[in-house]
């Protein structure tokens, strides 16, 4: 564990903080990025230790338990009332949910 | 347009005939007054999870056994990361890589050149919510976030725009057949998005693909992909290269327009959907999904010139449409004699009614079993033609069973000689100067004559025998 | 001043129903804990006291006319991550602040269906990012054993309530380890369950395939009992598992005899604390001492662990924790222009730093480029993982091993740094990588008399099987009636 964490010092890891968190749509201060790319490369590259393992003909794990063909069946059952739904929202019109305006 | 070959594929989603949406509880009815038909799951509350509409699955499938596909036995859903105000999660449900149905086909058939366009995929997704758009603000409406979407996505088979609108055609009929959507354009549930380029006719090579979205009806797909044809024409005739990019259509202006997009890069970093289990449909359920489907409608027509010998015509304005054609057969059932004569019924007085009254055989008031009743009293010479058309007006209007009204009203035609001879003297009388005509060799003064009687006997007398006896009467004319 | 806030739910139990108190003594004997020890401990976030009070005059009604349940009149805290009905769940963010709940989770209304009363609501990392509650964004809570000290989290503010006696018992998160490792860390019990076994319908997300909500309580027993009643198959939650829920009190005996336990070699290289992995041997001794047969077991891709638990996890968090926008609920940031200015502005300002970094860090490992040579790799590396626990377990019942290589640490010692926060989550991680079950049960103090866990794995739906070890410890050697001095 230890010696994992010194190799990845070394190691070249690659991220572009700032491209990153936009396609997350999240500002950063130039101060965030700084600490974040800081961190995040020292992560990445301690991250990078999982490349270096063979998982040639291994199937990949998406769910912990094998379960399939979860259905519901097609039957309509109360939401919420409208009032009920709008009354969460920071803005909103009568009925709607109200955003800046969307240029398409 | 010689010097360019064109190549388009279609996207076409189209809404599934579903109670509930995808995902949840929530109705799917159009037109709800907004934000009614929320959930904390189709609003993408913390803690919310979805969990599959059984229904949805079943008719993606169904759709896809029609189209000729392949079901996948092993089939998944993941996320598709963007950030948009319509989606509640921030993320659409979609299938990546292990769609429902690979593979398909449709035919179709454009100035009498028959051909085959290929599916690549079928497969599931969430559809959006609808934004609105004010002076100063936009606002959400999520009563759609969610209703099941069924994406087809066709092979780069198409060579011109006017292939394109008989594919969706084609596809719009058959999916109406299976029953799996409604497939109406004006409540916008089946839409699609255009993959066009040109390339000069001597290159084999494709070329760059321009996508156009926000293709609603069939006149549009036509519209948009006439306009890009012409504008991508005119920039590689001017020696502009092709920029690949995505193109909104604009009906009103008969446009397309680069689409302003805020996203420099998209990235939609899918990964399968944690919260739901991959679909494995057991062999034996398709098989029986399969066992059931409709007949395709070119198979119905085929056979309703075969079965009943209905002319080339006539099959095809009754199988065009899966209801009428059932509604047809149905009345058909009844009197399965007389398939012309029910195919005449259908296609004029039916079909008439349906596009004067803008509604669908679903809504029109004549059941098919009431009309088989009618067009066989009119077979049996129990009324005229005449009478025929009037009690069909008097059962669109009012109701009620043909028989019934026949009776109570005495409509019936009146065949007995004694009584029609006496109409048939009353006529002579009344209508000398016509009777005199007629003996003088004028042949149009019978016919005048054959009204009368008909007018006499307030419709009844039967016209043939009327004819017989003015003839016999007034000597050969 | 009544001491029934010193109780576990059993002796709750047993107390209302020989009618030796009310519920409603029981929570306002809560309340009056809370009042006067919740100052120094901020465990809680917030506390509806009116609401608990009235819920326990209506269990108390409802006791008087005979109506059952198997929890009728008991308090219980829950983590800010979980819905219920009326109550803010904000997670610990400033980002959800307004949000009501307008649902209660599956776990939530199975225990209001047995009669529990919601007492309040406990604090933990933001979004349950985090081993030691600091990244709430709104109080620091302190380990009830030494106030310099972190519970340990995400799930601290529960560990720590139930620790100091401000609640009957509460409940948990767990992703990878927020159960178990604060649990540990404050001295009392903390189940996590195999994955399905409990609903996560009404959960906030973290990671939606490590996610389980489990009870963090005073006992072995009570942990049986919430899980027996939170357990089972649920028609809002597809990766429910619907198989049957056993009766988990009948697995509790007081002997070993039969069980082979397993003693993973990777878990024992010098890596831990010398107090921490001295008072797990110590256990295991006991569990020897009851009829356990001790055998060694081999976990091969410990050290691949964290790294693929940090990618696998942030990838799914940077999708689960995009739907914090702005739009539908919560808060909103001010002067946006746009859509996407919007949600930039709002997330900048609603989520704390440890979050932004683990949302960079997820949209980065499953972003073009970059997404077979982290993620995929990452899910296939779990299979590894998964198999070396499916192979540990063809030679034992259940894995001991510590839950944490050191016990709580001073608050602000590893601030800064991130990589040797995530470090510490070796023991915890894997278990819910593999989808098994797990739970920290007291088992000694340092010499500085700080708590240490042991953690007792069980194969999938193997809980029975854990708590059986967990109860037989517990009764023979344990420490969880330990007290911190308050």
């Amino acid at each position: 564990m230890t010696q994992a964490y010194q190799d990845t010092q070394q190691a070249g890891a690659t991220i572009d903080v700032r491209y990153v968190a936009n396609l997350a749509r999240l500002n950063l201060t130039d101060a965030e990025v700084a600490t974040f790319q800081a961190q995040l490369s020292q992560i990445v590259a301690y991250v990078n230790e999982i490349r270096a393992l063979d998982v040639e003909g291994v199937e990949p794990t998406a769910h912990a338990a094998p379960v399939r063909n979860v259905f519901r069946d097609d039957v309509v059952v109360p939401g919420l009332e409208r009032e009920q739904a709008i009354a969460n929202a920071p803005e909103h019109s009568a009925d709607l949910f109200k955003v800046p305006t969307i240029v398409e | 347009m010689g010097k360019y070959r064109t190549t388009i594929g279609l996207e076409v989603h189209v809404q599934l005939k579903t109670h509930s949406k995808m995902f949840c509880g929530c109705g799917t009815d159009f037109g709800a007054p907004p934000n009614t038909h929320v959930c904390p799951v189709c609003l993408g509350y913390p803690g919310a999870l979805p969990v599959m509409n059984r229904d949805a699955i079943r008719l993606t499938v169904i759709s896809g056994l029609m189209l000729g596909c392949r079901i996948n036995s092993y089939s998944k859903f993941d996320r598709k990361n963007y950030f948009y105000p319509d989606m509640p999660k921030n993320y659409q449900i979609t299938q990546y890589d292990l769609p429902l149905c690979l593979g398909g086909s449709v035919e179709i058939e454009v100035g009498g050149r028959v051909r085959t366009i290929g599916i690549t995929r079928i497969h599931l997704e969430e559809d959006v919510a609808k934004n609105l758009h004010y002076a100063t603000w936009s606002g959400i409406d999520f009563n759609r976030a969610g209703v099941p979407l069924m994406e087809i996505v066709s092979e780069p088979d198409l060579e011109s725009p006017e292939e394109a609108s008989a594919y969706l055609l084609a596809l719009r009929q058959i999916l109406t057949y299976a029953g799996v959507s409604d497939c109406n354009l004006e409540e916008g549930n089946m839409r699609c998005d255009a993959n066009c380029s040109l390339r000069p006719a001597d290159r084999v090579e494709l070329g760059t693909k321009v996508e156009i979205k926000n293709i609603n009806t069939v006149k549009g797909v036509q519209g948009a992909l006439e306009y890009e044809e012409i504008r991508q024409a005119e920039a590689l005739d001017g020696g502009r290269t092709i920029v690949q990019e995505t193109r909104r259509w604009d009906a009103d202006l008969g446009i397309t327009s680069s689409m302003r997009t805020k996203e420099d890069a998209h990235d939609y970093r899918y990964f399968p959907e944690p919260d739901l289990m991959p679909v494995a449909l057991p062999a034996e359920q398709v098989a029986a999904w399969k066992a059931a489907l409709p007949e395709l409608p070119q198979a119905r027509r085929e056979r309703f010139v075969a079965q009943y010998g209905l002319p080339e015509y006539d099959a095809r304005v009754l199988a065009a449409e899966r209801a009428v054609a059932d509604y047809f057969e149905a009345a058909l059932r009844l009197i399965p004699g007389s398939p012309k004569a029910v195919s005449n019924w259908v296609m004029t007085d039916v079909l008439r009614v349906l596009s004067e009254r803008t509604i669908d055989i679903g809504r029109f008031p004549i059941p098919a079993d009431a009309l088989a009743e009618l067009i066989g009293l009119a077979e049996k010479r129990v009324i005229n033609s005449n009478t025929a058309r009037d009690v069909f007006a008097l059962m669109l209007d009012e109701g009620g069973r043909a028989g019934d009204i026949v009776k109570t009203r005495g409509l019936a035609q009146v065949s007995d000689t004694a009584a029609i001879e006496k109409v048939v003297e009353q006529a002579i009388a009344e209508n000398a100067k016509s009777a005199e005509d007629f003996r003088q060799g004028k042949a149009a003064a019978l016919k005048f004559l054959v009204g009368q009687v008909m007018r006499l006997s307030k419709g009844k007398a039967n016209p043939q025998m009327a004819t017989e006896m003015l003839v016999a009467r007034l000597g050969k004319g | 001043m009544s001491e029934l806030h010193t109780l576990g739910v059993h002796e709750v139990l047993e107390r209302l129903n020989r009618r030796e108190c009310s519920s409603e003594d029981i929570v306002r004997d809560v309340l009056a804990a809370i009042g006067r020890i919740d100052g120094t401990i901020d465990g809680y976030l917030s506390v509806a006291a009116e609401d608990a009070l009235a819920q326990a005059r209506a269990a108390d009604e409802a006791r008087r006319q005979g109506a059952g349940g198997r929890l009728l009149g008991v308090p219980i805290a829950v983590k800010d991550v979980l819905n219920v009905r009326g109550q803010p769940c904000g997670c610990a963010s400033r980002i959800l602040q307004g949000y009501v709940s307008p649902y209660d989770a599956t776990a939530v209304a199975r225990l209001r269906a047995e009669g529990a009363v919601f007492l309040g609501r406990t604090n933990m990392d933001e979004f349950a990012m985090g081993s030691s509650t600091e990244n709430s964004a709104f109080k620091v809570t302190r380990n009830p054993w030494n106030r310099n000290c972190v519970p340990g989290g995400s799930s601290g503010g529960s560990a720590a309530v139930v620790a100091a006696d401000e609640a009957i018992a509460a409940l948990g998160s767990d992703t990878g380890g927020s159960v178990r490792q604060p649990a540990s860390f404050c001295g009392c019990v903390g189940l996590k369950p195999s994955y399905g076994r409990i609903s996560r319908y009404g959960l906030t997300a973290f990671a939606s395939s490590l996610d389980q909500i489990g009870p963090m309580t005073k006992s072995v027993r009570d942990a049986a009992l919430l899980l027996q009643v939170m357990a089972g198959h649920d028609p809002h939650d597809s990766s429910c598992l619907p198989d049957p829920v056993p009766d988990y009190a009948a697995a509790l005996v007081p002997d070993l005899k039969g069980m082979r336990l397993g003693l993973p070699r990777e878990y024992f290289v010098g890596g831990s604390d010398p107090e921490v992995e001295r008072a797990i041997r110590a256990a295991v001794e006991v569990c020897r001492g009851l009829g356990a047969e001790i055998v060694d077991v081999a976990l091969p891709h410990t050290p691949y662990v964290i790294a693929t638990y940090y990618v696998i996890a942030t990838a799914e968090a940077s999708a689960n924790l995009a739907r914090f926008d702005g739009v539908r609920y919560g808060t909103r940031a001010a002067g946006a222009e746009d859509p996407i200015d919007l949600y930039k502005r709002t997330r900048e300002q609603g989520f704390g730093p440890e979050v932004k970094r683990r949302i960079i860090l997820g949209t980065y490992v499953l972003s073009s480029g970059y997404h077979d040579a982290y993620y995929l790799r990452a899910q296939k590396v779990r299979t590894l993982i998964r198999r070396d626990f499916e192979q540990a377990f063809q030679s034992c019942d259940a894995i001991v091993a510590p839950v944490a290589p050191t016990p709580a640490y001073p608050i602000g010692e590893k601030g800064g740094d991130p990589l040797q926060m995530y470090l510490g989550d070796i023991f915890t991680v894997p278990v819910n990588l593999a989808g098994i079950c797990g739970m920290s049960v007291p088992c000694g103090f340092t010499t500085r008399q700080m708590p240490v866990g042991l953690q007792i794995l069980g194969p999938a739906l193997g809980e029975g099987s854990i708590l059986r070890v967990g109860h037989a410890y517990e009764q023979a050697g344990g420490w969880s009636h330990r007290r911190p001095p308050l």
